[in-house]
Formats: C-alpha cells, sequence, structure tokens
C-alpha cells in the first residue's frame, strides 16, 4: 500500500510544453479545456490497469488572475481517469506537499482499507510517500474523486471519474462532455471557516433590508418581526457565496466560457459532477429540455426535465439533442443566486450563447423551519382546515409549537448550545422542488421523479429504524448530527452486516444539507417500490425529512457526513460501521 | 441600599432567565415519540441496534500508532479546532464645546465552540486631561445555550481613582428580535456592588449601511463617595450610530452620543463643578480581526 519515494520533478509539470494552446488553457487537462470535441478527445485522461497520480501544489488562473491551488497532475480541476467495470486498477498517489494528503473515490464501492479517509480507513499518505489504491471494478457511472485531508478539496484537489459499463450502455449516446462544477476563492479556506465562526452571516450581502421592506420587496414588516423574533433569517441560503467565490465549469468562469461541441442531432451526454466544496447549484440549459438517464452513478428510467438542482458531491447525467446549429447556454446558478457559471454547447468554436441574468434570491418559509402543518398527520384534530394552506404562518399561529422542543427528538439527539431548533413537524420533502425552485414556471426534477433502471437486489423490509437529525446553530456556526461534533467523539453509527435499516434523515436547520456515506449506495424511500433510486448522497431540504433504507453490505468503518466541506470541519460527520454480527455484540 | 443591590441583581437575572428558560424544555419531557416514519409503507418490525463496537477496523490493515494519531487529528479538525476574535465595537472621537471627548470599547474571545477565554476594555476621557474611566476584563466565557453566554472573571479599573478590582458575573447574547444584550454584575474588593446593562440592535438599511441605536445603564448598591457614585442608578447612556460596512471588518460610523449621571451622582458631580452629562457627535470606526 505504501511505497517509494515521490519523484519530486514530476511534480513541476503544470504548464509545460503543449505550444500549440494559449498557456491558460494548458493549465488544463484535455477534457477541461475549452472548444472541446468532447470527453476521450484529449491525450491525457488516465485510464488502464495501473495510473499515476501526483499531488502538489501549481499555479492555476481564475478569470485574469493567478491563484495557488493544490492539485492532481498540475491541474485544477484534476484528470480524468476512465474506468472499465470488471477491470482491477492500481491508483498510485504521490504526495508532493508538505502535509498529509489523500483521495477519496466518491461513489465507488472499494474495500475500506481504500477509502481514502484519514483516521478511519487508513492513515493518510505522508509528504514524500506513495501509497496504492488497489480495487476491482464493480459498478459503471459518473463518479469523481477529492482530497479528503485538511482543506485541500477547497483548494483544487478534486476531478471527474468515468466508469464505462462492462455490457451495453442503456442511455447510448454519439458524444459526451464531462461538466464538472466548482466553486473558488482566493480566501483559504480556513479563513472562511473562521470568518463563519466569528460572524455566522459574514458572507450574506442579500439580508433583508430597511430599503427593501420601504420597496416593498421581501417579507412583509409582521412577518419580519415573527422571524426575528425566533432569532431566524429567511435569506440564510448558503454560508459562503459569491462575494467570495467564482462559480465555475470545467475550472473556467463565466467570462472563460467552457464551450463543448456538438452536432446537431447528435445524442450528447453530459456529466455534471458538482465538486463545490459549499454550493448547491440550480443547473439550466436555457431553454432546452434535458433528459436524466443517471443519478449518481446508478442508472435512472430517463426522465425528461428542464432544471435539477444538484446537491455537492452529486452527479447525475443528462441527455440532450439539439437539433439547430444553435449555441445552448449551460448555467449553474448557486442556489442563493449570488453568482452563476455559465459555459456552452455549440456546433463551432468561438460561438456563443446569451448570457442569462440571475434569478432573485429566494427566501426561506415555515416549511423550511420544519413547521409546515400541512404535511402532517393531525389525528388529534388540531389543525385547522378552514385555514387557507397558504397563509401566512407564524410560530405562534401553530399553537404550542416551540422551536426547540426536546421531547420531538430520540434521546440520542443532545441538546447544546449547538442546536437552536428541533423541526417540530418535518415533512417528507422527497417529492418537493429543491429550495428556491418552487415557483418557477418550468419543470424541476425533484426525488421524487427518479427510479432507479433495474430494481434493487434487497427486497427485504427494514429489520430496524434509525432517525439520524441534522442540527445546527447558524449563530454559532456549530454542525453537527444529533447535537454532537465529531470532536466529541460520539459512539459511531453501527450496522450488523448485511442487515438492513431504514434511515431517516431529519433536517432541524434551514439549508440543505447534502449527505454523504461512503462505501454503500442506499435507496431513496420515494415511493418508487422496488424500483427506488440508489444513491451515494441525498441533499436533504430545511426543515424536512429524507428516509433511505441501507443493506450495510460492506464491512468496515465508513465516513458518513455532509458534504458541504465547511459543515463537514465544523463536525457534521460521524462514523458508520459495519461488523458481522459476532464482533456487533 | 440593599434593595439596589436587589435590583441590580434582578437585571442581570432577568437576562440570566431569558436565556435559561429557552434551556428548559430539554428537561421536560424525556418520553420520546415513536419515529415519524410510520406512515410509510412496509413499516419494518423493531430489532434492536447493535452495539457500537470498540475496536477499529483499519487497525487490521495499518499501523496502529499511526492509525491513532490520524484519528486524534481527524477528531481536531473536525470540530475541535478552536478559534478567535478581536472586536473594537466603539474607537471614536467625539468633538463638544466643552472640549472634545474620546470613548473606546473592545473584546475578544479565543477558544472552541462552547468555552471561551474572553477579554473586554472600556474607557473614556476628555482630550487633554487624564481619562475619566479606564477598565479591564478578563475572564471565561461559556455557552449556556444556543444565544447566551455566561462571563465570569475580573475587571480592574484604572481610573477612575482610587483604583478597584471587581469580580464579574455577566450573561450576554442575542436576545428575541436579534437584540444584543448583556448584563453585567460587579462585586469589588471593598465589598461594593455595581451592575451594568446594555443593548443594542443593528438596523440594516443596505447591505452595507447600518443603523445602531444602543443603550447602557449603570447602577450602584451604595454610596461609594469616594468614587462619586450615589446609590441608586448612577448613569444611562444613549446613542445612535450610523455605519458603513466598507469591508465586514472595517467600517467607519458618525452619530450622537448623550450620557448623564443621575441621582446622588449627578449632584456629586455638580457640586465638583462638573457637568452633569450632555449630548455630543461620535465619529468613529468599527474594526474586527
Ligand atoms: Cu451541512
Amino acid at each position: 500500500m505504501f511505497s517509494a519515494r515521490v519523484d519530486r520533478r514530476s511534480i513541476l509539470r503544470g504548464a509545460s510544453g503543449l505550444g500549440l494552446l494559449s498557456s491558460a488553457e494548458a493549465l488544463f487537462p484535455a477534457w477541461a479545456r475549452g472548444g472541446t470535441a468532447g470527453v476521450g478527445q484529449g491525450g491525457d485522461v488516465l485510464s488502464g490497469d495501473s495510473i499515476h497520480i501526483d499531488i502538489g501544489h501549481s499555479r492555476i488562473v481564475i478569470g485574469e488572475r493567478e491563484a495557488h491551488a493544490v492539485t492532481a497532475n498540475g491541474t485544477m480541476p484534476g484528470p480524468m481517469i476512465r474506468l472499465k467495470e470488471g477491470q482491477q486498477v492500481r491508483l498510485s498517489v504521490a504526495n508532493g506537499l508538505d502535509e498529509d494528503t489523500s483521495i477519496h473515490w466518491h461513489g465507488l464501492i472499494v474495500p475500506f482499507q481504500y477509502d481514502g479517509v484519514p483516521g478511519i480507513s487508513f492513515p493518510g499518505i505522508k509528504p514524500g510517500r506513495v501509497f496504492d489504491y488497489v480495487f476491482p471494478i464493480r459498478q459503471s457511472g459518473t463518479y469523481w474523486y477529492h482530497s479528503h485531508s485538511n482543506m485541500q478539496e477547497a483548494m483544487g484537489l478534486f476531478g471527474p471519474l468515468i466508469i464505462d459499463p462492462a455490457g451495453e450502455e442503456p442511455a447510448p449516446y454519439d458524444r459526451e462532455h464531462v461538466i464538472l462544477l466548482s466553486d473558488w476563492s482566493n480566501v483559504h479556506p480556513h479563513s472562511l471557516l473562521r470568518r463563519l465562526k466569528q460572524m455566522g452571516g459574514y458572507y450574506n450581502r442579500q439580508k433583508q433590508t430597511l430599503a427593501g421592506l420601504i420597496a416593498g420587496r421581501d417579507q412583509k414588516l409582521s412577518e419580519r418581526i415573527e422571524w426575528g423574533k425566533m432569532r431566524m433569517d429567511p435569506t440564510d441560503i448558503s454560508d459562503v457565496t459569491g462575494s467570495t467565490y467564482s462559480y465555475l465549469i470545467n475550472g473556467h468562469d463565466s467570462a472563460g466560457n467552457w464551450t463543448g461541441l456538438f452536432t446537431p442531432g447528435e445524442r450528447v451526454r453530459l456529466r455534471f459532477i458538482n465538486a463545490s466544496a459549499m454550493t448547491n447549484f440550480n443547473v439550466r440549459l436555457a431553454g432546452t429540455p434535458m433528459t436524466v438517464v443517471q443519478a449518481d452513478g446508478q442508472d435512472v428510467d430517463p426522465v425528461e426535465t428542464d432544471e435539477f438542482q444538484i446537491g455537492i458531491a452529486e452527479t447525475y447525467d443528462v441527455i440532450v439533442r439539439p437539433e439547430k446549429a444553435e449555441a445552448i447556454a449551460i448555467i449553474a446558478e448557486a442556489i442563493d443566486r449570488s453568482g452563476l457559471a455559465r459555459a456552452t454547447l455549440a456546433p463551432r468554436i468561438g460561438m456563443v450563447a446569451p448570457m442569462v441574468p440571475l434569478r432573485q434570491r429566494p427566501l426561506l418559509g415555515m416549511k423550511d423551519m420544519g413547521m409546515d402543518m400541512s404535511g402532517m398527520d393531525m389525528s388529534n384534530g388540531t389543525l385547522d382546515l378552514s385555514a387557507p394552506i397558504d397563509a401566512p404562518a407564524t410560530a405562534d399561529s401553530h399553537s404550542g409549537m416551540k422551536m426547540r422542543d426536546k421531547s420531538l427528538a430520540p434521546p440520542s439527539v443532545r441538546m447544546g448550545p449547538g442546536v437552536a431548533t428541533i423541526s417540530a413537524a418535518p415533512a417528507d420533502r422527497l417529492g418537493d422542488r429543491p429550495t428556491g425552485l418552487e415557483n418557477v414556471d418550468h419543470r424541476v426534477l425533484t426525488y421524487a421523479d427518479l427510479k432507479a433502471l433495474v430494481s434493487g437486489s434487497d427486497r427485504r423490509v427494514p429489520s430496524r429504524e434509525l432517525e439520524v437529525h441534522l442540527t445546527a446553530n447558524m449563530e454559532r456556526y456549530m454542525w453537527s448530527f444529533d447535537g454532537v461534533k465529531l470532536s466529541e467523539n460520539p459512539e459511531p453509527l453501527a450496522f450488523r452486516h448485511n442487515e438492513r435499516v431504514r434511515v431517516t434523515l431529519i433536517n432541524d436547520t434551514m439549508m440543505p444539507h447534502p449527505i454523504h456515506l461512503h462505501g454503500h449506495f442506499f435507496e431513496l424511500v420515494n415511493g418508487a417500490g422496488d424500483k427506488q433510486p440508489r444513491k451515494h448522497t441525498v441533499n436533504v431540504l430545511p426543515g424536512g425529512k429524507a428516509s433511505f433504507d441501507l443493506t450495510a453490505d460492506a464491512l468496515g468503518d465508513w465516513a458518513f457526513h455532509c458534504h458541504m466541506l465547511l459543515h463537514m470541519h465544523a463536525g457534521m460527520f460521524r462514523v458508520v460501521t459495519v461488523r458481522a454480527e459476532e464482533t456487533a455484540e | 441600599m440593599k434593595p439596589l443591590a436587589l435590583i441590580a441583581t434582578a437585571l442581570l437575572a432577568c437576562v440570566a432567565t431569558r436565556a435559561l428558560a429557552q434551556d428548559q424544555s430539554q428537561h421536560a419531557d424525556h418520553s420520546m415519540p415513536m419515529s415519524q416514519n410510520s406512515a410509510l409503507d412496509d413499516a419494518p418490525s423493531p430489532v434492536p441496534a447493535p452495539s457500537a463496537p470498540q475496536d477499529h477496523a483499519a487497525d487490521a490493515y495499518y499501523d496502529h500508532a499511526a492509525m491513532a494519531k490520524a484519528r486524534s487529528m481527524l477528531l481536531y479538525e473536525t470540530g475541535g479546532m478552536p478559534h478567535s476574535m478581536l472586536m473594537a465595537e466603539r474607537l471614536e472621537w467625539r468633538p463638544g464645546g466643552g472640549g472634545d471627548g474620546y470613548a473606546w470599547e473592545m473584546e475578544g474571545w479565543t477558544g472552541g465552540d462552547v468555552d471561551r477565554l474572553a477579554f473586554k476594555t472600556k474607557g473614556e476621557g476628555a482630550v487633554g486631561g487624564a481619562a475619566e474611566k479606564i477598565e479591564l476584563q478578563a475572564g471565561w466565557l461559556h455557552a449556556l445555550n444556543p444565544w447566551f453566554n455566561l462571563r465570569a472573571g475580573a475587571r480592574q479599573d484604572l481610573q477612575p481613582r482610587p483604583r478597584r478590582t471587581h469580580a464579574v458575573l455577566a450573561i450576554e447574547g442575542l436576545a428575541p428580535y436579534w437584540f444584543e444584550v448583556e448584563g453585567e454584575l460587579f462585586l469589588s474588593q471593598k465589598g461594593e456592588v455595581t451592575a451594568r446593562a446594555e443593548a443594542s440592535y443593528d438596523q440594516r438599511i443596505t447591505q452595507r449601511m447600518i443603523l445602531q441605536p444602543a443603550a447602557e445603564l449603570n447602577l450602584s448598591a451604595q454610596d461609594t463617595p469616594e468614587l462619586r457614585a450615589g446609590a441608586g442608578f448612577t448613569s444611562i447612556e444613549l446613542g445612535v450610530r450610523l455605519r458603513y460596512e466598507v469591508v465586514r471588518e472595517f467600517a467607519p460610523y458618525i452619530g450622537i452620543h448623550w450620557e448623564r449621571k443621575l441621582g446622588r451622582t449627578a449632584r456629586y458631580a455638580r457640586g465638583l463643578g462638573e457637568e452633569a452629562g450632555g449630548l455630543s457627535v461620535a465619529l468613529g470606526l468599527r474594526f474586527w480581526l
């Protein structure tokens, strides 16, 4: 596993050679260069049985500015790794940094000792050392890889990982592009976290104002007073925003306008990967419908839509079939609409699709606070059905509803300064449109629209249920599961080998959390029967809940965490153990 | 005299109760509802959860010491890292007819989410003369609930003289409707009990322009002639400041500040030929790191 020393010269590659390209474009791997004909057309895709990756420091270009990044093989995004289902692979990762590093293969089913999380699956890769990850490829689809050390992921250490199926491709295509979304700040991620610890709303430049009230924007005065009473901010959509982030598609900002080519009439597969540290995106092809064929690398029944929200760490594959020789804009808009990234699909290099303006940032509502009573079973008859559903609800109007009622949470939830609210009536929100897309006038993908292409193999009824609360105090910028941070060394969430468990995530916060479980796929309980979609990450909407069924079939210790990097680093993280029955008792 | 000690304590207690009341629900009810999943089909039959293993799976593959080190690093980086802040809420100049004055108010903390070391300093004076008030505080800050902290520590007054050292007990935090409030209770080495209550509110006019009304009320439980403080309310300060956040950390402001000595404290001042208070313009800077 660990071996040899790094050849440090290999780390200095970066911007060398490739005389045909402009110097800025040379800083990108072939798949991410503008004007690409498609994946597989460039020379530097990493494939085969033996792959070498050098981690090091590199110069990158964001817009017009140069910056420093932590990279794989000298570029941000990193090189594309392309494998084939059924093969065996050896991935040798050499650490050219002066700190520990790691690579985690996001969404890959691997023996746990190769999962790449320091402190859980292995000790991490020391400076100057090489670690060989060796595993069989047991799946196909769109995935990605990223560092799980320090905050290197936010500093550029990520890239796409595509696995071709051993058999027939269920969603065939004539051409494909990887569309990798990311967020970049010139401020060091540790400094971002420090600012948020000092002032929770530091990066929010879209708060409600007196000027807005006078102009009739946002909440009415009475609502503002109600929300103020609860110390809740309805504009708290993203922690880190466009006030410091540049939003990027394949490493290019809107001005850079990454362009992928197509020929009219072709079926073009776009493999969307959200490799952001902190940004959920709303994705549109400005006016062109798209057909979702895969989610988190797993084939789904093709479903046509106009827009989808992609949580951090999720992937969606879509197929578009442009008939006209016109440029199409790919728009990835930050969930709080503090910025967007635009790229273009075009029949020819140089064609530019019109820019789409940012929409107005959304406001959170009572449902996002877990206080929407309409979805609740009111068997004791306290719900007044004569009240209009969309009447401006207030905490007080739901008599007896408290913001922080411990009796609504299982004993495993610890109430302390880190838990500001417990959702009083968390609705199952898998069928809801995601935050900010509730009222747009076109189709929006929801989790309830996803159906697995083939039935799941484990048809057992779950033998037990587990409730995990996503908890926070936005004022102190504390994030946790069940009110306990990983730093407090809580007991792991324990599973018996091969047991089937229904896990319900209850979001007690006002922000969506993309929750990721390593080493497994789980099936969203979304009403699709035996076609429940399989995912590795689920974005749990604010104030709501999401259930998934898990077959704990991977022995070992696994990371289970929110994929918002700063939430994870604030403590929103647990260890999941899977043990054979004898050792579990 | 004693009743005033009670008023002071009541003031502090008032803030404290408010803070603690919000924490009470957790003790109220230990009966847990069943999972709210019952609406979903194929409701599973309950099987007890396995107990959590005490070993670590990676220890079978890697060096134990290296894994132990990596584990402690992971815990430290995942919620355990300390942070700190230095906030100069006021650094101001008060031009006035009777001579220009100045004032400052600064505080800082370092530590984790729940327990921190804190310090605080405030003071004021007239340009060209000795400072009227210089106060230094240091202590321990403990999060009581999501919004309120307890602060316990010591306060040293460098001005006025004779100097006093106090024990400090304070509650500070964010009250409903976004009011920043603070109640402090002091006990000096001479046995004097004093108290102070403060409140402020940030009204955002635009994303960068903020209007901040603020109030401060001081109390003393006893007559302290050598410090020219009378029993009862000793002084009140009211201010309104309009600041412009050039960046979040740096905001110049302009405002008005009114203060007045009260009761017997005011009579002490007049007896010495001083004014009991007045209105001044405040020009200042708010910055933090
Ligand atoms: Cu989160």
